[in-house]
């Protein structure tokens, strides 16, 4: 949190000491303080961990963007062509993420991306029920959704 | 090549919307159409405002256009994650091609309580202690 408040500090210095008001003059900003905070993460005790987090978002951005358009173009597929290749079915997924906002964060991530609808938390907070749209591959699907929620958490932690 | 790029999004934007609306159409139970309608509608809007974006080139109309894209990020899941539970256990009947149910066998209709299966695996591992009623 120190970290991006710096790194905003540091772009707007650059914006005011530039003398170019423009939204493009503050994303440079943005790069450049980034890149200052990137040299001097060692010495700063209080930045530790800043830099090393914004690559793994953009990570996590790009990796669910591929998800998202390789999940739409299956089901689109099978709503244009008039045999049914979907095989649904509602699965309990075991979850590692432990608190409130957490388990938000994952179950929305898991319907955003086609082809998988969370429905309900158990009781104890330990399964997410997901209705899935394709399970031809059980163990596959298993694993994507394990990724995505290992990629998520790793964001918060 | 960027009056290009905004073709292809305006286009496949609304082809994703014209796939969602198929969907309602042809899908065969809640549950599904849930699926089709939310997330291809809501790729379509992001895509249309990207687009958008990108025609106007201000700041102005980029930043709503952005907070367009989030809000859509944040209420699309929520919505359809309700309405598919709450169709779910209002009973409405899967497709018969479904090919299995998890939860079902874990939910209580009387209680409403939600099992996570774990419990009884627990249970069956777990030590007796000196403090358990005989």
């Amino acid at each position: 949190m120190t970290g991006a408040i710096w790194n905003l500090l540091l772009a707007l210095a650059w914006v005011v000491l530039s003398g170019d008001f423009t939204g493009l003059n503050l994303v440079v900003g943005l790069v450049f303080g980034y890149i200052a905070l990137l040299l001097i993460e060692p010495q700063v005790e209080s930045l530790k961990g800043y830099p090393g987090r914004i690559p793994r978002i953009l990570g996590f951005i790009g990796f669910f963007i591929k998800e998202l358009l390789m999940a739409n173009l299956k089901v689109g597929f099978d709503i244009l062509t008039p045999p049914w290749h979907m095989k649904p079915g509602v699965i309990a997924m075991p979850l590692a993420a432990r608190t409130e906002l957490e388990i938000t964060m994952v179950a929305n991530l898991i319907s955003l991306t086609p082809g998988t609808l969370s429905l309900d938390v158990s009781d104890d907070r330990k399964v997410l029920y997901i209705h899935a749209m394709f399970l031809d591959d059980e163990e596959e699907l298993r694993r994507n959704l394990k990724e995505m929620e290992h990629r998520a958490l790793e964001l918060f932690r | 090549m960027i009056e290009f790029i905004k073709g292809v999004f305006v286009i496949s934007g609304a082809l994703l919307m014209l796939l969602a609306s198929l969907g309602i159409l042809r899908l065969p139970d809640l549950l599904t159409r849930m699926h089709a309608t939310t997330k291809a509608a809501a790729l379509g809007v992001i895509l249309i405002m990207l687009a958008v974006a990108m025609h106007f080139a201000e700041v102005g109309v980029a930043a709503r256009a952005f907070a367009i894209i989030v809000f859509i990020l944040m209420t699309a899941p929520v919505a359809a994650h309700v309405i598919g539970r709450a169709g779910y256990f209002v009973g409405s009947k899967l497709w018969s091609g479904t090919v299995k149910d998890e939860l079902r066998p874990n939910y209580d209709p009387l209680t409403h309580q939600l099992k996570s299966g774990h419990e009884t695996e627990a249970n069956a591992r777990r030590e007796p202690k000196e403090s358990d009623p005989s």
